[in-house]
């Protein structure tokens, strides 16, 4: 046995160390297709103190060190690309401090962000950021990554609630950065530093998260359009209108039809894009937000739309963009979810040169997402077994990235880069953005122990040359 | 040695568990918070779905070799199968395990004891419908004869596991008498597959089960060679073992003329109605559409509005566990709720997680204690909260476990779990009499 492995050990106890072949395998990998490697030991500490502990040992020995909330990136960003130790927080999942006076909450990073969430609604406080995996995910995780959401346009992500965190760094140094103040400018921001690092770091151990009073109710309406540019323009002017919705969801011709098939909702068949509004706040701004939203709609040639009285009526309406990537998943043996995202003017234009794309290279892709924040969600229904098929897929994901830049857009607007997007950071940051990031981490963790293969690609992919016009 | 097993075990799983049916998981995770086995363990991913499904594709494809780890990681799975209404990709979860049971059954060599205990089981007890009568028969006479008080005295349940002697506690008193098999005239006329468990061990049951239907007009038949659905097999990796059971059943049940097929073991019934899954064979499918569950039987039947809508809020509370077949694969949970509700002279009322397993699923009691155990603690804490006097159950392996957890919590003075149709029973005669 390994030396380090022993005195890991006796750091954590026997219990919590996993070295089974079982175990090894069972987190080997994390919800992005066709990434796996083997670390040599899952860990499962109690503490910060443990953690710090932890941590010399791994500098001691030069093994690298993989933090992992319940695993759901969808970037390869918690696969333990060059082995080590998988680090796991379900020893760690507490709520510290409730503050209602200073409106925060600070926790373990191990607390599913669902969990969280129902905490504060109970006592009539909301934590907005809800990323589709919520029902699963950490708070750890979600910092880590920096999440998005359906919430994104009117109540931003995790960054916009992260107050404060306490951290071990790859010295073994422990930090506390932010705290319970609305306002601090003491130094450098390293709160923002650390939270979408995705673990390149050091390990976050505790946050304290930013609370606002729970909105009174919400009120959903749908809209079904002809044409992507009549739902592309109602987006703007409902913007225009000084409307922010709580959420805009959007789903393309291709998955609705996908949806159709699968659940049978009765979905216009002639539509080529539909818009889900929601509104939330007192009862007289959702009515009055919904109907002029709707109203908006029709202006712009909806061909139908409709508006829930009731909280069941409202579950039908979203019931088709919930469903969305069940119904897409069930058509191809692999399903690969990317997260391009452009500003909010370019959606038209974008979801067109994603067909586009697909159609040149002859692989299904699909888009839906959250039309307000601009961050769509194309999605590849394809074979990884296929080798000839995934490098038409892995050509026409590349061209994607490149459209949403060309527009003023980004390679990833909530899954983080992990391992699968890095070959393509330097594309959207440049060579001094890449210069710099690099030179921030080798400051940091020098010996590069920490989430190694992580947002560094040993090359960047050549650019593809596409003009658009 | 263990090399040569790990290369059969792969060659096993290349052979038994379908490749696209692993390729349909796309890794995302949603199965977790469902997993029974993923929460008891404090989140340990080795022990929930997506973690089961990667290592049955790792051994498939070679990227890890077999060994007591691997192993215990299908073991410790309950099968209760709710990943599968959680998988936003639909993945077929309980083919995939029973598929592996079977790959590891076929190239894993057994004992000589094992091997004895396999054929009295599956060939023997659960295969023949007369032994089944005789070994049950052999428990009442125990029973009855005072043997049993004799041999709790002497501490004879001793040598078996804790688990089997809290089990052999509550096991239920047996009548040595045939039911009545009566039929009257009337509407719908379905054929009853009694189970082996039921039809013997719980036979009064079975007898109510008759009565009910018919005083909802109803014509009960019972075709006769009918046998032990095969569950328990199928789910311990005896795929042809399970095959063989079906075929019988769909044999003595090919008769066109019934509306419906109707059983009241929820276990049972998802597996008679994934027989069309499992021969593959239209006939099967035929039979599999035409099997019900006692409690959608019911409803269909009109009882929830034959019952007097119970005016004045009761204080006696009445709870139901969902059996986890009846719930995650014929998605039957509304059904019985329903029916509970309308029953006289109780409130019904949920308890916390009510559609998580029990631990009891099939013999998981009695092959892994330790965790069965530690589910059924926790499911007790759900039950002490809503403190009910009734605990509904729709499943014999369920009907057990929540009677044992009663007896482990010292609450038998306070509360009973009771089958569903036991409980209907009892309503309709005392709402009949008028009480």
């Amino acid at each position: 046995m390994l030396l380090w492995i022993d005195e890991i050990r006796g750091i954590v106890g026997d219990a919590n160390i996993k070295t089974s072949a079982a175990h090894l395998t069972s987190y080997s990998y994390d919800a992005a297709a066709g990434f796996q490697s083997l670390p040599d030991a899952v860990v499962s500490p109690a503490s910060t103190e443990e953690i710090q502990k932890i941590m010399l040992v791994c500098q001691k020995y030069l093994v690298p060190i993989v933090p992992r909330g319940s695993g759901t990136n969808l970037a390869a960003g918690t696969v333990p690309t060059n082995g080590g130790i998988v680090l796991l927080f379900n020893r760690m999942n507490q709520i510290i401090d409730f503050d209602e006076a200073n409106l925060c909450i600070n926790v373990q990073p191990g607390i599913i962000t669902l969990d969280l969430c129902n905490y504060v609604e109970e006592r009539g406080l909301f934590y907005p950021p809800d990323p589709s995996s919520m029902k699963i995910s950490t708070i750890g995780g979600n910092v880590s990554e920096n999440s998005g959401g359906l919430r994104g346009l009117k109540y931003g992500v995790t960054k916009d609630y992260v107050m404060g965190l306490k951290a071990v760094l790859p010295n073994g140094d422990i930090i506390k950065t932010g705290g319970k103040l609305a306002k601090d400018v003491a130094g450098y921001d390293l709160t923002s530093l650390l939270v979408g690092a995705e673990g390149t770091l050091g390990v976050i151990t505790e946050i304290t998260l930013k609370l606002i009073p729970l909105p009174q109710t919400q009120k959903t309406g749908i809209a079904y359009f002809h044409s992507l540019e009549a739902a592309a323009s109602t987006v703007s002017e409902i913007i225009a209108a000084k409307i922010i919705p709580a959420t805009l969801e959007f789903m393309d011709r291709g998955t609705m039809d996908a949806v159709e098939l699968f659940m049978g909702l009765g979905l216009p068949t002639d539509a080529e894009a539909m818009l889900l509004m929601e509104q939330d706040g007192s009862t007289e701004t959702v009515s009055s937000d919904v109907a002029k939203m709707i109203e908006i709609a029709k202006k712009n040639g909806a061909t139908s739309s409709a508006i829930a009285n009731s909280t069941e009526e409202a579950l039908r309406l979203k019931a088709g963009r919930r469903s969305a990537l069940s119904a897409l998943a069930r058509k191809r043996p692999t399903t690969i979810l990317e997260d391009a995202t452009v500003p909010r003017s370019e959606l038209a234009e974008m979801v067109r040169e994603i067909q586009r794309i697909a159609e040149r290279h002859h692989v299904e892709i699909y888009t839906f997402g959250h039309a307000g924040d601009g961050n769509l969600h194309p999605t590849c229904l394809t074979d990884i077994r296929d080798e000839e098929e995934m490098q038409r897929v892995d050509a026409a994901f590349a061209e994607i990235f490149e459209a949403a830049i060309a527009l003023g857009g980004t390679i990833t607007g909530e899954h983080g880069v992990g391992e699968m997007k890095s070959p393509y950071l330097e594309w959207k940051i440049g060579l001094e953005g890449i210069t710099l990031m690099k030179s921030i981490k080798q400051a940091i963790d020098p010996n590069n122990v920490c989430n190694p293969g992580k947002l560094f690609a040993k090359s960047t992919k050549p650019r593809v040359v596409v003009h658009y016009g | 040695m263990a090399s040569a097993l790990a290369e059969r075990m792969q060659k096993s799983f290349q052979e038994h568990v379908q490749e696209d049916l692993l390729m349909d998981c796309m890794r995302c995770g949603f199965c977790l918070p469902a997993c029974p086995t993923y929460i008891t363990t404090g989140q340990d991913e080795t022990h929930s779905p997506r973690g089961r499904i990667a290592l049955m594709k790792a051994v498939r494809d070679g990227v890890v070799k077999w060994d007591g780890s691997v192993e215990e990681a299908f073991d410790v799975c309950l099968g209760c199968r709710a990943c599968e209404p959680a998988c936003p990709a639909g993945v077929q979860y309980g083919t995939l395990i029973e598929e592996t049971r079977h790959a590891i059954k076929d190239a894993k060599p057994t004992t000589l004891k094992e091997k004895a205990i396999r054929k009295v089981t599956f060939d023997g007890l659960f295969a023949d419908q007369r032994l089944m009568t005789g070994t049950v028969k052999l428990i009442a006479l125990y029973q009855a004869t005072g043997i049993q008080k004799v041999a709790r005295k002497i501490g004879f349940m001793d040598l078996f596991s804790t688990q089997l002697k809290e089990m052999e506690a509550v096991l239920p008193k047996i009548s040595l008498k045939k039911p009545k098999r009566e039929t009257t005239a009337i509407s719908t006329k379905v054929a009853f597959f009694t189970g082996c468990l039921m039809d013997t061990m719980f036979q009064q049951t079975n007898q109510r089960t008759i009565e009910l239907l018919n005083m909802l007009d109803v014509e009960v038949e019972i075709p006769s060679g009918q046998q032990c659905c095969g569950a328990l097999h199928g789910h311990s990796g005896e795929v042809p073992k399970a095959k063989r059971n079906a075929e019988k059943n769909i044999r003595a049940f090919d008769h066109d003329d019934y509306d419906y097929i109707v059983q009241n073991a929820g276990g049972c019934g998802a597996f008679l109605s994934e027989y069309g899954k499992l021969l593959g064979t239209e006939e099967a499918a035929k039979f599999s559409k035409k099997i019900i569950d006692i409690s959608s039987l019911l409803v269909k039947l009109g009882m929830v509005e034959m019952l007097p809508q119970s005016k004045n809020e009761s204080s006696v509370i009445v709870t139901y566990q969902d059996s986890c077949h009846l719930r995650n694969v014929n998605g039957v949970w509304r059904e019985p709720r329903a029916l509970l509700q309308a029953a006289p002279g109780y409130q019904f009322q949920e308890m916390p997680n009510a559609a998580g397993c029990c631990g009891s699923a099939g013999i998981y009691n009695i092959l892994q204690p330790e965790m069965s155990n530690k589910i059924l603690t926790q499911k007790m804490k759900g039950v002490i909260e809503v403190a009910p006097m009734k605990i509904v159950t729709s499943n014999p392996g369920c009907l057990l476990q929540m009677k044992v957890g009663i007896e482990k919590e010292g609450l038998s003075d306070q509360m009973e779990a009771v089958h569903i149709v036991d409980f209907l029973y009892e309503s309709m005669i005392n709402y009949k009499k008028g009480v």
